[in-house]
């Protein structure tokens, strides 16, 4: 069986990240959701990152 | 005058949260502008353009939370700045108790059995959570818009090859086994499986659906873009095939504008391989061009879910092109309605769902009668202005021309109430048509909020002795939040003329016009 099958065959269980309103939504349906408590990266973490890839090619 | 500002440094909030308190504390007496956002570059430009930027924003980072009010009193700030806390506290208060882990993986540790991310973030980053989720063996429905074509067919080809669906991007409905994900609403379950590139396409057709006595089984949105040949149709391809081997579908539709022919080709390849019965729309198309295709194809999304639910039941598929009420009762109205227009009565079509203003525009370009719009059919139809309706006019409020900055009009019916009232005080407007949108993800008393811009509107119109007619209908259904009965009857106690779908209050417009010209109806 696919895993698009498998889904529909299942109960949601779901994972947001976004509008709470969605979040919110699923728990009056009694569906099983966790809400992300995501922030944008921050400004300078491609910055970091470049630094730490430097580190591990040294 | 002065502006004075709050700055959270790291705290994120959702936007539309945002947005909604933004118009809240606008309310306060005393405040001139209010902006409580994010310091994102598209927020400090919308600081910019409401007078509202300061060196003290423009130094912040798009991580860095914002309050910047416009006010002569230094007091009516303190009490905006109260007003924000007491929302903000309110809000994180619904869900105070369940934990929040902070990135995708964390959350997955926590949620084992997840088998889909709902992503509603900001473009620019729901692309990179996309490929998270589905390199966690996820299912994604990605809400956002803003993704770009190429991550778009990235990220499609990514998940076909893991087996797995990607609903959207800029796609705000689905069903799966009767749970209703983002915008949708609460339908009866049955036999038919939708397939569709929109969002409130699939409302319109899955409501209708309930409202002739059908069910859903799923529904499953690809958004509009799937069909294009740079993405070549996966998802819809990939929806089929699922939809095809599911035992509780009987009947599967398919929605969405027309596809490029070679597309369109591929989507009837695959729906011959599929052993249950089929109903096609694509809207704004002839179905006679895909007789040969032996599929019952919809006329409109009314149409549609007639034909969807007649095959559900066993039947063989008839048109269904006129109206719910008995031809004597639409008469009746008809000739009542009529006796309000005026000479000139151009129609101002209001619409919060984009399909269902296509649909509109489409409808009435078949009769003859080309409308401008924000979403013309034809170049010589775009309006000038978006913002300044020109002869007949039919706007998409959800456009990107009426959300940048603000909530999706089915969230927040500010920019529809304030049309109302601009429309209604044109002499030369007649007829004010609309749509309210009910279900999950919509306002609480969308009916509430659209009638008290028309009471004000009537108001205005009576001292002027003018009439306008309303004509509306609700996208929904009884078990929605909102309920579709007392929608409807808000609707009626207040004037408006109430029909059961979109296809049905275009030709109520339309029989009007014939009315009004002297016609027989």
């Amino acid at each position: 069986m696919s895993k698009i099958s498998e889904l529909l065959n299942q109960d949601i269980a779901a994972i947001n990240l976004g509008l709470e309103r969605f979040y919110e939504d699923l728990k009056a349906q009694d569906k099983e959701v966790i809400q992300v408590d995501w922030k944008p990266p921050a400004a300078n973490q491609d910055k970091i990152a470049s630094l730490l890839a430097g580190l591990k090619n040294r | 005058m002065p502006i004075f500002c709050d700055v959270k440094r790291n705290s994120y909030f959702d936007s539309v949260t945002l947005m909604i308190i933004s118009n809240q504390l606008k309310e306060i007496g005393g405040v001139t502008e209010a902006l409580a956002g994010m310091a994102t570059d598209l927020n400090k430009e919308l600081a910019e353009n409401l007078g509202l930027m300061t060196p003290e924003v423009e130094a912040l980072e798009a991580n860095d939370f914002f309050l910047a009010v416009k006010t002569e009193d230094e007091k009516v700030f303190n009490e905006a700045t109260q007003t924000l806390e007491t929302l903000l506290k309110k809000k994180s208060s619904s869900a105070s108790n369940d934990y929040r882990p902070p990135t995708l993986a964390s959350a997955v540790r926590n949620l084992p059995q997840a088998n889909i991310a709902v992503i509603s973030l900001p473009g620019q980053y729901a692309a990179a959570e996309t490929e998270k989720a589905l390199d966690e063996g996820l299912h994604v429905m990605l809400f956002s818009d803003g993704v770009s074509l190429a991550d778009e067919a990235r990220l499609k080809q990514k998940a076909h090859e893991k087996g797995l669906l990607v609903m959207g991007p800029d796609c705000g409905t689905a069903m799966i086994g009767g749970t209703a994900l983002c915008f949708a609403n609460v339908v009866r379950r049955g036999k038919i499986g939708i397939v569709g590139a929109s969002g409130t396409g699939i409302q319109e057709l899955s409501t209708l659906i309930d409202k002739f006595g059908g069910g859903v089984s799923h529904a499953i949105g690809t958004g509009g873009r799937d069909l294009k040949v740079e993405i070549g149709g996966i998802m819809m391809l990939d929806a089929i095939d699922a939809l095809g081997k599911d035992e509780s579908t009987e009947v599967l539709a398919i929605i969405s504008k027309p596809p490029p022919a070679e597309i369109a080709a591929k989507i009837f390849e695959k729906l011959r391989t599929v052993p249950k019965k089929i109903i096609v729309h694509f809207l704004g198309s002839d179905p006679t061009q895909y007789k040969d295709t032996g599929f019952a194809f919809g006329k409109s999304l009314e149409d549609a879910a007639y034909k969807a639910v007649m095959l559900e039941t066993g039947k063989e598929p008839t048109d269904f092109t006129g109206f719910t009420a008995p031809a004597s009762e639409i008469e009746k109205a008809v000739e009542t309605e009529a006796k309000k227009l005026g000479e000139t009565a151009y129609i101002r079509g209001l619409y919060s769902g984009g399909t269902l203003a296509y649909e509109a525009l489409l409808m009435l370009e078949a009769e003859g009668m080309g409308c401008y719009s924000n979403i013309p059919l034809k170049p010589e139809f775009k309006l000038k202005d978006v913002f300044i309706s020109q002869e007949n006019t039919i706007i998409d409020f959800g456009d990107d021309d009426f959300t940048v900055g603000k909530p999706h009009p089915m969230i927040d019916p500010t920019s529809r109430q304030d049309a109302i009232l601009k429309e209604a005080a044109d002499p030369n407007v007649g007829i004010i048509l609309f749509d309210l949108v009910l279900g999950y993800g919509a306002h609480e008393d969308i009916a509430g909020e659209i009638i008290s811009a028309i009471k004000k509107a009537q108001v205005k119109l009576s001292e002027e002795k003018r009439q306008v007619v309303f004509i509306g209908f609700a996208c929904g259904t009884e078990g929605d939040i909102q309920g579709l009965e007392k929608s409807e009857a808000l609707l009626r106690e207040n004037g408006v003329v109430v029909l059961p779908s979109n296809a049905q209050a275009i030709r109520f417009v339309q029989k009007l016009l014939t009315a009004k010209a002297g016609g027989k109806v």
